[in-house]
């Protein structure tokens, strides 16, 4: 582009520059397309099974010559006796919901807390914390089980409610901590001059900076809600109440494999994470990538 | 004049302490606590009560009086968890007469979760890696990358069924395509073959967990400043080389980043294989795991047995997180010299184990 170079030679590099990329770029752009469609494989062997009749794919979902298109399997699965989806998504968002907006303020307030009140014993308390991010879930079940028979909380989806909270805490902590020490703390100084509390410069200044952290963390904590299925099933022991990811190994049946419910029971499942991924996927991914390499 | 130092509840601060010189400490507690007092009480109620329980269930009987290590050394022993004898004989060892698969489960969950391991491991973190480095420069990478991952969003009990419909015999992929081959010994259902089951479900798992390796990978690309890799190249440096010498490298971090994810997400695995088998890990638990073992005692109200085997985990995935978290707290390292070291009470200001610059954009 440089003017003091020679119109012909700027073409001529041009040329030969294209023409010794462009085989190996045709190639890496194919062989990318290759692998993302057959990473796409089991989800359309899913997908093909559920919009079919289960008498096409029963031999292979890839055997196409009947095919005919029907909804059937996906309304059998939402209204099916045993589990029916339609109330195991009603009973996912129930929990899910609230156990988001939950654990996203009071990990929010005590992120803000561990960010700008910090002292040398209160980072123990952290780190504490912060260990408790790694504790698998199995390592409460028994003891939080007992908890709710006490509390006549078990089939209730409050129990869940309160132990997703509780577990989605710790990364909300860390997560909002550090996002809050990217914040200039100036502001919070001129307002704190100006006479306003900590509490009212935290919701009044603080939350509104921190809006794309919380959009992050809404897409993490409801995608992790919606998915755990351990959790669900230690705490939600009577029919009627169980959340959908309950509901999609009970399709499997004892003899006869009913793929055409199980697919779309799956689907349905699944649709949900999938759509709040598609919607929020730069929050989701920012949030990620944050999280793991940034720290 | 107004109280700016009382948080939220300034009244629960009694009057005689507020202003007064000597209440400072107590003050500044309080201002603290009004912040981290819900999260508190929630973590304290629901996470670390259940935890000190689960340990001092592990080393009492069924009644409640203190056994030692009898649940440890009944739950180790046991062929659930180590099955030394199916190890040493069949394990690893093929049928007379063929060379795969394997004859070999069950060998007990906590084998299972290694050999879990050393397979899953390796392939998705290179696979990972291979894609991140293909899609670089590759029109609509993105999308490709959204594709590879939405088996990161997916619920893991759907991944479970979703791999049914590769793996179990009249309608999945698998099967018919090695019957296709001629491959009779593959050529069978995957799920209720003792030798397929889990070599079966791990690539399964390395399919779906693929996406978390490289989009962290093609995030820590984006770190790496583009003058190096010209500068490799201007040197006359091969594909290889640079991806040898300088990616590599450099990548390091990320690397160690997703190591311990990838192995505290193996370590726990549980919904893939109930979803894909059922409570008792398939097959005669061809493919148990240890939080499938734990799931088990629980439901059949062997609290102490449930207890162990949870704190088992627990251990590995602490030992495993501690990797990790020592970077995201900036622990001090032995390494560094006296002077340089950061303790995690200093004010950064960049965010916690920000060594990196943040990438700009995936």
């Amino acid at each position: 582009m440089s003017g003091a170079t020679p119109e012909e030679r700027t073409r001529f590099e041009r040329r030969s520059h294209s023409l010794r990329i462009r085989p190996k770029t045709i190639m890496i752009n194919v062989a990318a397309w290759a692998i993302g469609l057959a990473w796409l494989v089991p989800f359309v062997g899913v997908a093909m099974t559920a919009a079919r009749p289960l008498n096409q794919t029963s031999l292979g979902w890839w055997n196409l010559s009947p095919f005919t298109l029907t909804l059937n399997n996906f309304i059998s699965a939402w209204n099916y006796p045993g589990c029916p989806l339609s109330l195991g998504l009603r009973d996912s968002f129930l929990v899910a919901l609230p156990a988001t907006i939950l654990p996203m303020l009071i990990g929010a307030l005590a992120g803000y807390g561990f960010a700008r009140f910090q002292t040398r014993s209160r980072n123990f308390v952290f780190v504490t914390v912060v260990l408790f991010m790694a504790v698998p879930q199995m390592m409460v079940a028994v003891p939080v089980y007992n908890l709710m028979v006490k509390l006549g909380l078990v089939s209730n989806l409050l129990s869940l409610i309160l132990l997703h909270s509780a577990w989605g805490i710790p990364w909300i902590i860390l997560f909002m901590r550090n996002f809050f020490r990217t914040l200039p703390a100036e502001v919070e100084e001129a307002a704190r001059v100006d006479g306003a509390s900590d509490f009212k410069i935290f919701y009044k200044i603080v939350l509104p900076m921190s809006l794309p952290a919380m959009a992050a963390i809404v897409v993490f904590q409801f995608m992790w809600v919606w998915n755990d299925f351990f959790f669900a099933q230690v705490l939600i022991q009577n029919p009627n109440w169980y959340l959908s990811t309950q509901c999609v190994p009970r399709l499997v049946g004892q003899f006869v494999r009913p793929f055409d419910l199980l697919s779309a029971g799956a689907i349905l499942t699944m649709i949900v994470p999938i759509g709040l991924y598609a919607v929020l996927q730069r929050f989701y991914i920012r949030g990620l990538v944050g999280w793991t390499i940034k720290g | 004049m107004k109280d700016a130092r009382g948080g939220p509840f300034p009244r629960l601060i009694p009057s005689f302490l507020r202003g007064a010189a000597g209440g400072r400490w107590l003050r500044s507690q309080a201002r603290f606590l009004s912040f981290f007092l819900p999260a508190a009480i929630l973590l304290i109620v629901l996470v670390v009560y259940p935890v000190v329980a689960t340990l001092t269930l592990g080393f009492v009987d069924a009644n409640g009086n203190f056994a030692g290590l009898q649940n440890y050394q009944r739950v180790i022993g046991s062929p659930d968890t180590i099955n030394l004898d199916q190890f040493n004989r069949t394990c690893f060892q093929p049928p007379p007469g063929s060379i795969w698969p394997p004859r070999g489960p069950p060998c007990g969950s906590l084998v299972n979760n290694l050999i879990w391991i050393a397979i899953h491991l390796p392939l998705t973190l290179f696979t990972g890696l291979f894609i991140a480095v293909l899609l670089q420069n590759v029109r609509g990478g993105s999308l490709v990358k959204s594709l590879i991952f939405l088996g990161m969003v997916t619920p893991l009990i759907v991944i479970g069924v979703i791999l049914r419909f590769i793996l179990e015999a009249p309608i999945g992929l698998a099967p018919a395509f090695f019957g296709w081959l001629g491959i009779k010994s593959l050529a069978v259902n995957w799920l209720v073959t003792p030798g397929t089951l889990l070599p079966g479900l791990i690539l399964g798992t390395v399919w779906s967990w693929t996406g978390f390796s490289m989009i962290v990978y093609s995030a820590g690309l984006t770190t790496i400043p583009k003058d190096y890799f010209e500068a490799a190249r201007v040197d006359g440096a091969t594909e290889w080389q640079i991806f040898r010498k300088l990616t590599w490298p450099l990548l390091r971090p990320v690397t160690l980043v997703i190591v311990t994810m990838t192995l505290l997400w193996e370590l726990k695995l549980f919904d893939i294989v109930i979803g894909s088998t059922n409570s008792q890990g398939g097959v005669g638990g061809a493919a148990d795991v240890l939080a499938l073992q734990m799931y088990r005692y629980f439901f059949i109200i062997d609290y102490n047995s449930a207890a162990v085997v949870a704190t088992l985990l627990t251990v590995f995935t602490l030992v495993v997180a501690l990797a990790l978290f020592r970077r995201f707290l900036n622990l001090p390292r032995r390494k560094k010299p006296a002077g340089s070291r950061r303790f995690l009470w200093t004010r950064h200001r960049e965010p916690l184990g920000g060594e990196q610059p943040a990438p700009d954009s995936v």
